[in-house]
């Protein structure tokens, strides 16, 4: 039993209330929901994303553990299961989501990739392990790590939450928690906490005269960006050919209509005609009841639901014919 | 005549030049050289005098440091060809771009097939295509300083040209790359680079506002542009689409991909031969012993080796069961961005985790298997496998998939959902440069498995799926169809695998690879997957590209997503079947 789950020994129960009195802490109680009912983000990057989605199908079954709810809104989640290669283009997003997340929030870094780069590190677009940007709580090696793996992970998280108390937690200070800068898509990536660095040591090198051991500079092509001045949208097709390849499907579409409604429709008709026959038998049977001091409802009731159902029946049967 | 004439005659029919007079500068085995200003007059006369009417592939090389050439002529662009209607191909053509500010003709014009993958050579290569509707950096981001896969850029943490890197170990322990580079990170930066004052690019403007579209008193409606992911729980992973709608009808959607570009063709020119083999399972993770078959295969054709009988059995059985899994994976996630939350999903993940587990027994490995290799397999079945393999493909797969389509086929809001959704016509598939079930589901039934057949397809019986609905709902009966041909080549294949050899000569870490090029492209359980390598006799492959069918299918997807509503969008992609992993590499 860990420290913070120790009922206080001034607590005493008497004799004649044990066994249906029973003392516990309140981090106990509250940490036990809250690992109970940890609601993963579904967020899938890579590999590991399938094989995240294998824990939660039938065979591993992560509804065990109260975690088959996984939610795509990071507003509703408590897990981050960052499952891939975190790339450069994408780290933005994920900071962000992350900021999102109500508190208390956990990550597990799933796989090799999402730890420190993987196989994938030397990549020019790879960022080595997603704990350069956002904390981590459990990493799960692999390549990628079998459900099994990530289901250890995840007891293992389940053990932290066991271990963590309302009064140290963080994210009960009075204070605004801590934004995560996000990562700015630049030349290169760059991370808004290191500018002055950056500044500092590019100066530096221009100071140097480029003698420093970096990649010489290749002959700098025009940057390829829209100009502002550039129609937005389509640019194969003109308005006239989207309005005709609307029309087209919109056609197409009551062709298919027209093609499924042109056979079974009989067959359909006659089907709720049988149906209604069937709801008239029923309130016939239930008005006898009523008639009979048993039903629930009053015999006026029936005999109005009764007739409505019989002019409907009327009105169909019309339609038919 | 010279020797270089008497190849041009032998690879070039007479009437081409004289269609076109001046296009052709050389040709040999390796592919016909076209002067760039009549490139474009060229591909039209091919597609529509000579039917080479399928655009398979397009990329670049950078040949600056391969032997015999040298930095005035470095860049090439490289179009492989095919025939639909007539079955032949490939013709290579290849056009020289300048070296200073290279720019090429786009032939976006004769193939719409191209336009995705001239971005990508844009981006990775620099290299400018005129007329291009919409040239941009489609793997990294405007601004990205730099055009990667020329061979003189280095990456951050880049140490030598080509593994196995000399400095792994230089002081009897590993020294981190962190420690190495300046800036302690998998960054560089220019020198004149200032974090301060930078500003991101604009990929995407917001549309003007418009008037409305009538005045004849209607609601009136604007545009607006919507941004699906790249979190978004029906992108299948970090995808996003740039949607204009207007009410709730597309107008133009522009996939925006690279979110899981992780550097796959640069890596595998710094690999050797042999380590590529693991990598190519995670291409399209759903189904790794393709792609690493599709690999192999092609490093086979360039090396002159064939594998032994029993090796080839077990590289069918192996990619059937792949195409088996991915289908099942594919239509129950269709039916999950249909609404059917994650039951149908279930049913279907149920079979595929038993392929897993024959996977896992023969390579070690339940999802990216790492079984294939020059000339064989890397080990044999263990005792067993095949007795309960032949369990599931006589007995449990096929009650499986009946299953399946019990409840789906006919299933009411499956018909109402995807019947004529995503209409686009077989020619036009073509034209976009369309592959896998998606063609066969539009009326053309072509499969390379028949076509060209690789490894030893062209012993067993199956049928090539051909519906003419050109939907979504046909593009789902299209994968049925094709798990019950993948079991009867499985059963087939169960009761001719013969007892012997798994593996041609010695095992080696290091493969010898003679110079010279060779594109080989299978039928992957998306569509159809190529691989271009180009070797200079090093132990690396010199230029090494994957043609992703995930990739090249999403080029059709904005002319398949017009007109309808944007909740058809999610299954109109859904059923193209795309795998991030792949798209962006």
């Amino acid at each position: 039993m860990a420290e913070n789950e120790k009922p206080h020994p001034s607590i005493i129960v008497p004799d004649e209330l044990k066994g249906n009195v029973f003392v516990t802490t309140l981090d106990k109680l509250y940490n036990w929901s809250r690992k109970s009912s940890m609601w993963p983000l579904l967020f899938g990057l890579a590999c590991c994303a399938i094989e995240m989605i294998c824990t939660a199908a039938s065979r591993y079954d992560l509804a065990r553990f109260g975690m088959e709810i996984m939610r795509p809104s990071p507003r509703q989640a408590d897990l981050m299961i960052v499952s891939g290669t975190v790339t450069k283009k994408m780290v933005p997003q994920i900071v962000r989501i992350y900021n999102q997340m109500a508190q208390p929030r956990y990550v597990i870094s799933m796989g090799a990739c999402a730890t420190g780069g993987g196989p994938f590190k030397e990549g020019y677009n790879v960022v080595p392990g997603i704990d350069k940007f956002i904390p981590v709580d459990v990493y799960v090696p692999g390549c990628p790590p079998t459900p099994e793996a990530l289901l250890y992970g995840i007891l293992k998280l389940h053990e932290k939450v066991e271990k963590q108390s309302f009064l140290t937690a963080p994210w009960y200070h009075s204070r605004e928690s801590d934004e995560i800068p996000v990562p700015v898509l630049g030349p290169d990536l760059f991370d808004p906490r290191r500018i002055s660095e950056i500044k500092a040591k590019l100066a530096e090198r221009r100071g140097a005269g480029s003698t420093v051991a970096v990649p010489a500079a290749e002959p700098e092509l025009p940057v390829v960006s829209p100009t502002p001045t550039a129609p937005p949208g389509p640019t194969k097709l003109t308005p006239e050919e989207i309005e005709a390849r609307r029309q087209a499907a919109l056609a197409k579409r009551a062709e298919l209509q027209a093609q499924q409604a042109a056979t079974p429709a009989s067959a359909d008709k006659a089907k709720a005609l049988q149906v209604e026959e069937m709801r008239i038998q029923a309130l016939q049977r239930r008005l006898e009841q009523a008639r009979s001091g048993q039903g629930k409802q009053s015999v006026e009731e029936i005999e109005k639901l009764l007739e409505e159902a019989r002019a409907r029946y009327e009105r169909m049967k019309a339609g038919t014919s | 005549m010279s020797q270089a004439e008497a190849a041009m005659t032998a690879t070039v029919p007479p009437r081409w030049q004289e269609a076109v007079p001046g296009a052709i500068l050389s040709a040999d085995a390796n592919g016909i050289v076209v002067a760039p200003e009549k490139l474009v007059e060229f591909c039209t006369y091919l597609r529509d005098q000579e039917g080479y009417d399928y655009l398979s592939n397009v990329t670049g090389v950078d040949y600056l440091y391969y032997p015999g050439r040298d930095a005035s002529n470095r860049f090439e662009v490289v179009y492989h060809l095919y025939s639909v209607k007539k079955g032949s191909g490939p013709l290579v053509l290849k056009a020289r771009a300048p070296a200073e500010n290279p720019e090429l003709p786009s032939v976006t014009s004769v193939w719409p097939g191209a336009e995705l993958q001239e971005d990508e050579i844009w981006d990775l290569y620099g290299i400018r295509f005129r007329g291009h509707p919409f040239l941009r950096r489609i793997l990294l981001w405007e601004g990205f300083h730099g055009h990667p896969m020329r061979k003189d850029y280095k990456e951050a943490f880049y140490e030598e040209e080509g593994k196995p890197f000399s400095s792994r170990w230089p002081e009897g322990h590993h020294v981190w790359a962190e420690d190495r580079v300046p800036w302690h990170d998998n960054v560089n930066y220019p020198d004149d680079f200032d974090p301060e004052t930078w500003k991101e690019p604009v990929t995407f403007q917001a549309p003007p506002d418009e008037p409305s579209q009538d005045g004849n008193g209607h609601l009136r409606t604007s545009r607006i542009v919507v941004n699906m992911g790249p979190h978004h729980p029906s992108t299948h992973g970090v995808f996003r689409m740039v949607v204009t709608l207007e009410g709730e009808t597309v107008v133009s959607l522009k996939p925006v991909m690279g979110y899981l570009h992780r550097n796959h063709e640069k890596i595998g020119e710094r690999n050797t031969y042999i380590m590529n083999i693991p990598y190519t399972d995670r291409l399209d993770y759903l189904s790794p012993m393709s792609n690493a078959l599709g690999y192999v295969l092609a490093v086979e054709k360039l090396m002159g080796i064939k594998p032994p009988e029993r090796a080839e059995y077990i590289r069918v059985i192996m990619a059937e069961l792949t195409r088996i899994a991915n289908h099942f994976w594919s239509i129950g996630f269709l039916l999950n961005d249909l609404g059917a939350y994650y039951t149908p999903a279930l049913y279907a993940i149920r079979e595929r985790e038993l392929i897993l587990d024959l996977f896992e027994e023969a390579s070690g490995a339940r999802m990216l298997c790492n079984y294939m290799r020059f000339g064989g397999v890397a080990r044999d079945l263990p005792p067993g496998w095949l007795e309960k393999c032949s369990d599931l493909a006589f007995k449990r797969l096929p009650r499986a998939i009946d299953e399946l389509e019990h409840y789906l086929t006919h299933n009411e809001i499956v018909l109402a959902r995807c019947k004529g959704v995503g209409y686009l016509s077989g020619e036009d598939m073509i034209r976009y440069s369309v592959s896998g079930p998606m063609l066969r589901a539009s009326g053309i039934p072509y499969d390379i498995r028949k076509v060209e057949p690789y490894s030893i397809y062209d012993r067993f019986e199956f049928e090539v799926p051909q519906f003419d609905g050109c939907d979504v709902y046909d593009r789902y009966r299209v994968r049925v169809f094709e798990i019950r041909q993948s079991i009867k080549i499985v059963q087939q294949a169960l009761k001719q695998i013969p007892e012997g050899e798994i593996q041609a000569g010695k095992k080696a870490y290091q493969v010898r690879v003679p110079p010279g090029e060779v594109y080989f492209r299978i039928e992957a359980p998306k569509g159809e997957l190529g691989y271009y390598i180009v070797s200079d006799g090093k132990p690396n492959p010199y230029r090494y590209r994957v043609r992703a069918p995930s990739f090249i299918n999403l080029t059709a997807l904005e002319p398949m997503s017009i007109g309808y509503k944007v909740a058809d969008t999610i299954i109109i992609l859904g059923a193209i079947d795309i795998v991030l992993g792949e798209t962006d590499r």
